[in-house]
């Protein structure tokens, strides 16, 4: 989230699409109806009625996998009527800048932008015309037709309220009502919000449905604001935290690059990654590149290794290669790996093709799960039609701490770090994870130590100093509060930095002070300033709102540097420092300095400050010409769907995309099916407040599992009545990629669509069940047994193996099923 | 004394128990019945499901969680819960927690149980034969690389923070580049 839950209070309209807040996240509703007390507007947006709309002021349905039509409809209208916020979309987005004229876009080029070729773009056309001294070319009348506000306007054009209707399924009428709503947030000191989560991501156009609202929000001066911001409501509570520290194949610590092997040295890897600017007034913060790269390299290896040789050991991408899930998976169904860590996840329920997923595991020579409870990732060899004799795998199950049974913090959505304390002792010989990877490390480290083995130094240089150590050098139990300085960074010697001395040994105050030449550590810059000679800021529970618009600046910490609403540079007139806001204002100019929230750079307003600090350019990138599949959204179907032809353009799915279902390459799991009679209806997967994710930590639970028993799927009456299925009935769901079992539940909520003249049917299907908690399954001496046993296993056995085209998420929110009553 | 909102929710939960047993409800009656959080140590947590982050106070006696509740001074959830945040005490007092370390054999049928020990040892040792034998120093362009690709990890997003960057460390510094986790999927 750019802003956080409190915010959400200050809006003047919220649009939640792409989620179910009041299911999955029910506390935001707390905010959001707060915001509808003040008379602010609800508006819900998706493809069933949930609880979230109905909460709503206007609700409307659209197909899954339509979102991309749908706003752009939106930016279409809040262009034609003029609607934007000028003054801020001229000095704080790239609106006003000249494109290359050779760049071409989809209306003018078969549905693509220039450059397409074999399956990937080459970006030459995306670039920014430049003057002599290579600063971009500029019109601030926003005119000239090839300007980033006209070429908007053009790509937009194409999406009347006609067309998107005859994609989304949703009536014209309806769009313009809520097109009307949502744009009147572009009026100076108004502000609207999107609340959204996996209903946008999960879907081989994800990012871009991102993109298009977050285009929408910066036309509308959205951003950096109170009750604005492009909000991703995050599922899990420390799935904000976990990306912070980039358990990830393309990121380090603090979203700094993974090296590629094009690297070979610090310096290269750090030229490449530190861009320069010649816009003046830009702070181009990411030119400090340097400063954390080193002090992570020092937060791995202690002042004994060199920060070269530090870096040579950091393993090394192959340049362009994908290492992500998908890619995971697939290489792992190859037999390409031989050992596995499954450690707090159950991969064997959520990963998108679970018979792919599960097969895979059988490839293994040994696997390693970590996990409070039994699942379906570390049992897979005694799983549905498996036959454990015939399974190589070596499998471990390590019993781990919960979170009320350790100390440490999580972030959550809205960035805020909080700290966990440890109430009781975990069960039996449970271990926290922290001491589990200690543990191994000292283990693995000791064979490398005695044995020696190839960059054996890697290893055994590596810092590990989170405890007070024994006689053999090594810490007696991990202490977490060691973890989290070292995550925010120590001065390695008497340092003077900004004319300030700081002490060796003692904590960095905010990553301003951090250096490039190896003087400081700092496991994640992001967090340098959450743990200072101060305290320990997450512990903070100070809940003064001095800023009276619910920044709570003193409870726990957040990142960066306690800033609670970031790009708030944008939230104030350039020329006044004054806020757009005056009644909710985030901060302000005195005269003399800023006041309010923490501000994106310091210097005072009048000089061409810039509010995007991240971006080289200083401003916010309508034109995105970082993406791999354009620098603007288009509407692309998804992989598999209900229509022969895209109304838009000849193309039909996203053209960059990494396809599995080629000819000659993949398998059965990988297969796709679209327009076929055999799997006629859309289906999407969704969740409910009473169970969460692959059901691991809910199914278990005897009171969530008897408040929601079992998988079903959820159909409209219509299709029903076509199906001669009862509410009650079993029935199967099958994608042509697996099948389940589950309970039909009919409900006036799905309405089937009206595309292109055509009636298309969706379904719905919650996804948090697995094999191992039904009562069906065979319990041999000592398996464990759930009080209350659930139905249904995974609804990811249908979904596809595709991913978004930047991201490689799955696509599991737009899919084709069949639906019959069981038996018939 | 003052009665501070905490407290007045403590008494007042006292009184709905009292009720729900046949009692009367006077406020006298209520202060008599014990609370059921006395002699209990209160920590503060929050919540292990969803990113909203809510605040929670649980209540231990004797090693055992014995009530759990929102916190009413976090400043996100005022006390309130959602139905999974309401029964976090069943994740921690639940018969069917994994409480000892399993060992499945290739083609066996069953778990055996395990010490610590012995399976940490062994783990380690996979993952060195792994790593050993699958090691590239250079890539078939000659660049330097010191990965392996024989080893892969997931997760995860139900770590803390200080869990997540020391498990990065450690598989980094055995060189895995196949490392992912829930925010992919």
């Amino acid at each position: 989230m750019t802003n956080h839950w409190n915010d959400i209070a200050n809006s003047d309209c919220i649009l939640i699409m792409g989620s179910n807040a009041a299911a999955n996240h029910p506390i935001s509703f707390k905010y959001v109806t707060k915001a509808q007390e003040n008379g602010g507007k609800l508006i819900s947006v998706d493809p069933r009625y949930t609880q979230t709309s109905s909460k709503s002021d206007i609700y409307a349905a659209l197909r899954s996998g339509t979102d991309i039509a749908f706003l752009g409809g939106m930016i279409k209208y809040l262009l034609d009527h003029n609607l934007i916020q000028k003054k801020y979309v001229q000095h704080y987005t790239n609106a006003t800048f000249l494109v290359n004229p050779a760049f071409k876009m989809p209306g003018e080029n078969d549905g693509v932008f220039s450059g397409l070729k074999d399956f990937k773009y080459d970006k030459s056309t995306w670039s920014f015309q430049t003057d002599t001294d290579g600063i971009v070319k500029r019109d601030l009348s926003l005119q000239d037709p090839n300007c980033v506000y006209q070429l908007l306007k053009k790509q937009y054009s194409r999406y009347t309220p006609e067309v998107v209707s005859k994609i989304t399924g949703t009536p014209p009428e309806k769009l313009l009502e809520i097109y009307k709503e949502y744009t009147a947030t572009g009026a100076v000191g108004k502000a609207g919000t999107i609340m959204y989560a996996m209903g946008w991501t999960q879907h081989t156009v994800g990012v871009q449905n991102i993109r298009a609202m977050a285009i929408i929000q910066l036309l509308l001066g959205n951003m950096g604001v109170t009750g604005g911001g492009v909000n991703a409501l995050r599922g899990e509570s420390n799935v904000q935290g976990s990306t912070d520290h980039c358990l990830l194949f393309h990121i380090l610590p603090g979203y700094l690059k993974t090296p590629k092997a094009s690297q070979a040295t610090l310096i290269d890897y750090n030229n490449k990654y530190t861009p320069s600017t010649k816009e003046a007034n830009s702070l181009n913060w990411w030119k400090n590149y340097p400063k954390y790269s080193a002090s992570l390299l020092r937060a791995h290896y202690a002042g004994s290794t060199s920060l070269e040789e530090a870096y040579s050991y950091l393993p090394k991408l192959d340049d362009g290669a994908n290492y992500s899930w998908l890619s995971l998976f697939d290489q792992m169904h190859q037999g390409n790996f031989e050992g596995f860590f499954a450690w707090g996840q159950n991969p064997a329920c959520s990963g998108a093709s679970s018979n792919k997923t599960r097969a895979a595991l059988a490839e293994l020579e040994w696997m390693v799960n970590v996990n409070l409870f039994d699942n379906e990732t570390g049992s897979f060899w005694k799983g549905p039609n498996v036959n454990p004799e015939k399974i190589k795998t070596e499998v471990f199950m390590l019993p781990c701490a919960a979170s009320m049974e350790k100390e440490g913090s999580i972030t959550n959505s809205g960035r805020w770090m909080q700290w966990r304390y440890k109430a009781v002792n975990p069960p039996g010989q449970a271990r926290p994870d922290g001491e589990i990877i200690t543990e191994l490390y000292y283990r693995v480290k000791d064979l490398y130590e005695k044995e020696g083995g190839p960059l054996a130094e890697a290893i055994t240089n590596l810092s590990w100093d989170y405890g007070p150590k024994g006689g053999d050098g090594r810490i007696r139990h991990l202490d977490t509060h060691m973890v989290a300085k070292e995550i925010n960074g120590y001065f390695l010697k008497d340092t003077v930095v900004k004319g300030k001395t700081f002490k060796k040994g003692t904590l960095v105050p905010s990553f301003a002070y951090l250096q490039d030449d190896g003087s400081t550590s700092s496991g994640n810059w992001l967090y340098c300033n959450s743990y200072t000679e101060k305290g320990n800021m997450a512990a903070r529970r100070n809940k003064k709102d001095r800023s009276g618009v619910g920044l709570y600046s003193e409870w726990s910490w957040c990142w960066p540097v306690n800033r609670r609403i970031i790009y708030n540079g944008a939230s104030v007139d350039p020329d006044s420092g004054q806020p757009w806001d005056k009644k909710d204002p985030v901060i302000l100019w005195n005269g003399a300095k800023w006041v309010g929230d923490v501000p994106d750079g310091v210097s005072p307003p009048g000089g061409g400050r810039k509010p995007f600090i991240m971006k080289p350019h200083g401003v916010a990138s309508i034109f995105g010409p970082g993406r791999a599949d354009g620098p603007f959204p288009e509407h692309y179907e998804p992989l598999e769907c209900p229509v022969e032809k895209n109304p838009l353009s000849p193309q039909m799915t996203n053209p960059v995309i990494k396809r599995w279902d080629k000819e000659g390459s993949g398998t059965d799991v990988d297969a796709r099916a679209t327009c076929d009679p055999r799997f006629p209806f859309v289906c999407t997967t969704y969740r409910v407040s009473e169970h969460w994710q692959t059901g691991l930590m809910t199914r278990w639970c005897p009171w969530l599992a008897e408040m929601q028993p079992g998988l079903f799927i959820e159909m409209s009456k219509e299709l029903a009545k076509l199906k001669g299925i009862k509410s009650g009935d079993l029935v199967t769901a099958n994608s042509i990629r697996g099948q389940v079992e589950a309970v039909a539940i009919v409900t006036p909520r799905f309405k089937p669509f009206k595309i292109d003249g055509n009636t298309v049917h969706q379904v719905g299907i919650p996804w948090h069940f697995g094999w191992v908690t039904t009562k069906m399954r065979e319990y041999v001496h000592g398996d464990k047994k759930p009080e209350v046993f659930t139905s249904g296993d995974s609804a990811n056995l249908l979904t596809p193996f595709i991913g978004d085209a930047n991201t490689m998420i799955p696509e599991s929110k737009a899919f084709m099923v069949n639906v019959k009553k069981k038996g018939v | 004394m003052q009665v501070s909102r905490r407290s007045f929710l403590k008494i007042s939960g006292g009184a709905v128990m009292a009720s729900g047993i046949g009692l009367s409800l006077k406020p006298v009656k209520a202060h008599a019945e014990p609370l059921k959080i006395r002699y209990a140590t209160e920590t503060t947590t929050i919540c292990p499901y969803c990113g909203v982050g809510c605040g929670i106070i649980v209540a231990a006696r004797n090693g055992k969680i014995i009530n759990t509740e929102g916190d009413p001074d976090h400043p996100i959830n005022q006390g309130s819960l959602c139905s999974k945040g309401g029964s976090i005490s069943q994740l921690s007092v639940n018969k069917n927690r994994l409480d000892k370390p399993l060992y499945r054999a290739p083609f066996s049928k069953e778990w055996k149980t395990v010490t610590w020990n012995w399976a940490l040892d062994k783990i380690a040792a996979n993952v060195k034969k792994s790593r050993d034998k699958s090691f590239t120093f250079k890539n078939s362009k000659g660049q330097t690389v010191n990965r392996t690709t024989s080893i892969a990890s997931v997760g995860s997003a139900a770590l803390d923070n200080e869990e997540c960057f020391i498990y990065q460390k450690f598989l980094r510094s055995l060189g895995l580049v196949y490392i992912e986790h829930q925010a992919r999927i």
